[in-house]
C-alpha cells in the first residue's frame, strides 16, 4: 500500500471560485505586486551574468538529480551518520505519523511549550494544531509566521508567510494581540515588540522544533538557512530540538552545499547569502555548554515516494523551496498564496500538491496556470514545472498505472475524466481532421454561432469565467482566400 | 548497529528501492569565482551585509575595542575564557584597563540563560575565517567558545584574522577537508539579525544581534 499525501483532504472551494475575491481585492494585489516586482528585480540582480548563472544552476539541478537517483542509499547513509553523531532519527510514513512522533518525543520528555523556526513540513503536518491537541504550545518565532499565527492565517507563501498583509494590519494585529503595546506604524518599533515577546518565549520553551533545508548524508549534518536567528534560538537555547524534514531533502557529499546554498538564497530573496548558514551535526557534546542535549530528525515521505516512483515527475522533489517559481508567476503574483488553498501555492505547489493530495482533491491546480513557462526560467534547479503541469492534467484524465503496483502513478489519476469532455473533444477532432466537415462547421458557426446562449449546456462552464466567444460572419479560411492566400496542402 | 524493527522506514525505503531506476547525472564542472583582492571584496560585501568593519593590528586590538565599547557605553561584555581573545581580555581587565564589565561564558546555559538573555549587552567571539564572495565569517563554536555567545548579546563583536580570507564557501569547505570532521555546529554568519517580514522593510536585530563589528586583524601591523 503506498501511503498517502497526509494532508486531509480539501473540501473548501476549489482555485476557479476562489480567485475572483482575490482578484477584486485592490490591496491584496497592491501587497503582493509590490512585494513581487522587488523580488524579482533583487533577484534578477544577484545573476548578472547569464553563463555563470546557467553553469551554476545546472550543477545545483545535477546535484538533486544525483542525490534522488540514489536516495534511498542516502537516506540510509544520513540515519547511520546522524545515529553515530548521537542524533535520533524517526521515519513517518504519512503526516500523522510524524505528527505523533513528534508529540510522542514531546511527551516523554515533558515538554509544555516548544518554539519553533520556520518549516513548511510543519505546516503540511498541521502540526501546531496537533500539538494544541494535546496540551502543548507551539509558538511560531519567525517574524512572518509569528504575524500569521497570532492573526489565525496560513502563510500565502513559502518564504515570506506574510506577504499578504500590509503595515497597517500588522499594527493593528499587534495592538490587539501584544498586551501594553500602543499602536505603532514603525517597523523597527514592530520588530522590536516581537522580539520583546519571543524572546522570553525562547527562554522558556521545553523544545525547539524546526525544518531543514539541506540534510547532508556524508557527515551527518542539518543545513538550516536563515535571517533573522530565531532558527538558530530554537535549535540551539531550548534543551531538546526536533528537526521535521521531507525525505527529498538529503543530499549526498557536503561539497553538494555550497552551490546549493549559492541558489537559494539569491533565487529566493535576492540575497547573495542569508545572515546566518547553521550546520548541525550533533547535540551538545560532553563539555559543551550549549546547545540541546537531545536532537531528533523526523523523515517524513507524505506521499514523496510515491512520486518518486515516475522518473519524470519525480524531477519534483528536487525542489528546494526558493518560492521563485511562484514570485515570478503571472497567476500568483495577481492571485496570491490563499487562493490555491493549498500549503504550496504557487507553480511548484500546482505540481506538488496534487501529487501528495490527490487529483481528487487537488485536480484543478495544474489548470490555474497559463504554461508560460516563466517558473521553469527561473527555477535554480530546472524542474520543468510546465511540462509536469500538462503532464498531470493529463493523469488527470488518462492516467497511466505503475506496473509494480497497478495503482494510476498519480493519486486519483482519472480523477477529473468526464464524458462531456472527452465527447467535445473526439468532436473536435473530428471537424479538425475533415476539411469538408470543418467548412461545413465553421459556416454554420458564422451564420448562428452568436445565437447559442452563454449558459447553454457545454458552454456554461466555459463563460463562466470568460466571456463568450463572438463569430465572426465570415470564416478565417473566407478572408484569407480573399487576401490571396493559396489553399496549400503539405506534402 | 542495526536498526530496530521499524515498519515506516522498511516500508519508505523498501518503495523507493522498488521504484525504476534512473541514472544519476554526473555533475557538470562549476567554477566558483575568485578574487584578486579578497579584502577588498569581503569589506564590501560585509558592509553590504551591514557589518561594521574596524581595521585593527595584533598590537591595538584590545585598545581600539576598549574604545568602540566605551564609545557605545557597552556596560556588560560577555567573553569567553579559554579563547585567546577572551582570555586577554580577561587579563586586561584585571590589570586595570578600563573595559565594562567582562561576564565570562564558563557555566553551562541552563547556570548563565538570564544573563545571557536579559543582561550582557555584548558578546565577543573568534572566527575560523571569512569567506570573501558573500562577506560571510565562519565560526565553529566550541567548548571554551560556545555558540550562543555570537547570537544572544544584541552586539556581536567578531575578531577576524586577515589572513584567513577565502575567495568562497566552495573553496574552505574542500581545502579545509570540512567532509572529514564537522563540528557540533558550524556557522557561516552575514551581517547581523534581520527580518523583512513587514511589507519588505529591512529592521535588524529582530531576534539575534542588531549590530555586528568585525574587528579585522590586519598583516601588516604585525
Amino acid at each position: 500500500m503506498v501511503a498517502d499525501g497526509g494532508m486531509p483532504p480539501d473540501h473548501g472551494p476549489r482555485f476557479a471560485e476562489r480567485a475572483p475575491d482575490a482578484l477584486n481585492n485592490p490591496q491584496l494585489r497592491r501587497n503582493f505586486r509590490r512585494a513581487m516586482d522587488g523580488l524579482m528585480a533583487k533577484r534578477a540582480a544577484q545573476f548578472p551574468d547569464p553563463a555563470y548563472w546557467a553553469e551554476l544552476r545546472e550543477r545545483g539541478a545535477a546535484v538533486k538529480a544525483r542525490a534522488l537517483s540514489r536516495l534511498p542509499d542516502l537516506l540510509e547513509r544520513l540515519e547511520s551518520r546522524l545515529t553515530a553523531n548521537g542524533v535520533q532519527v524517526h521515519w513517518a510514513e504519512t503526516t500523522e505519523e510524524a505528527n505523533a512522533i513528534v508529540l510522542g518525543i514531546l511527551q516523554q520528555a515533558g515538554a509544555r511549550t516548544v518554539i519553533k523556526g520556520k518549516s513548511m513540513v510543519s505546516e503540511e503536518m498541521h502540526l501546531n494544531a496537533h500539538l494544541e491537541r494535546h496540551g502543548i504550545e507551539a509558538v511560531e518565532s519567525d517574524l512572518g509566521e509569528y504575524i500569521i499565527q497570532l492573526a489565525g492565517e496560513t502563510p500565502s507563501h513559502i518564504v515570506m508567510p506574510c506577504i499578504h498583509k500590509n503595515k497597517d494590519e500588522i499594527s493593528d494585529l499587534f495592538a490587539e494581540k501584544i498586551p501594553g503595546l500602543e499602536r505603532t506604524g514603525d517597523v523597527d518599533e514592530l520588530t522590536a515588540a516581537a522580539r520583546r515577546v519571543l524572546r522570553e518565549r525562547f527562554a522558556n520553551a521545553d523544545a525547539g522544533i524546526s525544518g531543514v533545508n539541506f540534510a547532508v548524508a556524508e557527515t551527518g549534518t542539518l543545513v538550516l538557512i536563515e535571517n533573522e536567528g530565531n532558527g538558530r534560538l530554537s535549535t540551539t537555547l531550548p534543551p531538546l530540538h526536533i528537526a521535521v524534514t521531507g525525505i527529498e531533502k538529503v543530499v549526498e557529499t557536503l561539497d553538494d552545499i555550497p552551490p546549493l546554498l549559492a541558489l537559494l538564497p539569491r533565487s529566493a530573496t535576492g540575497q547573495p547569502i542569508t545572515t546566518y548558514v547553521n550546520m548541525i551535526s550533533s547535540p551538545r557534546k560532553a563539555g559543551e555548554k550549549d546547545g540541546p542535549t537531545a536532537v531528533h530528525l523526523v523523515l517524513l515521505d507524505g506521499g514523496r515516494s510515491r512520486v518518486y516512483q515516475d522518473v519524470e515527475l519525480a524531477d519534483t522533489l528536487r525542489c528546494i523551496r526558493c518560492a521563485a517559481c511562484m514570485n515570478h508567476c503571472p497567476v500568483y503574483t495577481r492571485v496570491g498564496g490563499h487562493t490555491y488553498n493549498a500549503i504550496y501555492p504557487g507553480p511548484i505547489g500546482k505540481i506538488l500538491t496534487p501529487q501528495l493530495q490527490g487529483l481528487d482533491a487537488a485536480g484543478d491546480q495544474p489548470h490555474a496556470s497559463t504554461l508560460c513557462n516563466a517558473c521553469a526560467e527561473v527555477c535554480p534547479v530546472k524542474i520543468p514545472i510546465p511540462d509536469l503541469l500538462v503532464r498531470l492534467r493529463r493523469e488527470a484524465v488518462r492516467p497511466t498505472e505503475t506496473p509494480a503496483t497497478h495503482l494510476p502513478v498519480v493519486k486519483d489519476g482519472g480523477a477529473e475524466r468526464s464524458w462531456t469532455e472527452s465527447l467535445v473533444w473526439a468532436g473536435w477532432r473530428l471537424v479538425y481532421t475533415r476539411p469538408l466537415l470543418y467548412r461545413m462547421v465553421t459556416r454554420a458557426l458564422a451564420w448562428g454561432g452568436n445565437w447559442v446562449p452563454a449558459n447553454a449546456p457545454l458552454m456554461r462552464d466555459w463563460t463562466k469565467a470568460r466571456a463568450k466567444p463572438r463569430f465572426k460572419p465570415r470564416t478565417l479560411h473566407d478572408l484569407a482566400r480573399e487576401r490571396g492566400y493559396l489553399n496549400e496542402v503539405p506534402k | 548497529m542495526s536498526a530496530p524493527p521499524n515498519t515506516a522506514r522498511d516500508a519508505i525505503l523498501g518503495r523507493l528501492k522498488a521504484a525504476p531506476g534512473r541514472p544519476g547525472p554526473d555533475l557538470p564542472p562549476w567554477t566558483p569565482p575568485t578574487y584578486a583582492d579578497k579584502l577588498a571584496r569581503f569589506r564590501q560585501m560585509a558592509e553590504a551585509n551591514h557589518a561594521e568593519i574596524h581595521d585593527v593590528t595584533a598590537a591595538n586590538w584590545l585598545e581600539r575595542l576598549a574604545t568602540i565599547l566605551n564609545n557605545r557605553g557597552v556596560g556588560r561584555l560577555m567573553v569567553a575564557p579559554g579563547t585567546p581573545r577572551g582570555d586577554a581580555l580577561l587579563r586586561a581587565a584585571a590589570q586595570g584597563v578600563p573595559l565594562p564589565t567582562l561576564v565570562p561564558y564558563d557555566q553551562s546555559v541552563e547556570v548563565l540563560k538570564d544573563a545571557l538573555v536579559h543582561q550582557v549587552d555584548a558578546g565577543l567571539t573568534g572566527t575560523r575565517g571569512a569567506i570573501a564572495e558573500t562577506g560571510t565569517l565562519i565560526l565553529w563554536p566550541t567548548a571554551q567558545e560556545p555558540r550562543l555567545l555570537s547570537l544572544l548579546p544584541p552586539l556581536h563583536i567578531a575578531v577576524l584574522e586577515e589572513d584567513t580570507l577565502h575567495d568562497t564557501l566552495a573553496a574552505v569547505v574542500r581545502d579545509q577537508g570540512w567532509a572529514a570532521g564537522m563540528p557540533t555546529n558550524a556557522l557561516l554568519i552575514s551581517g547581523p539579525s534581520k527580518t523583512s517580514d513587514i511589507e519588505q522593510t529591512l529592521a535588524y536585530g529582530v531576534h539575534g544581534p542588531k549590530e555586528l563589528i568585525i574587528l579585522l586583524v590586519r598583516k601588516e601591523g604585525e
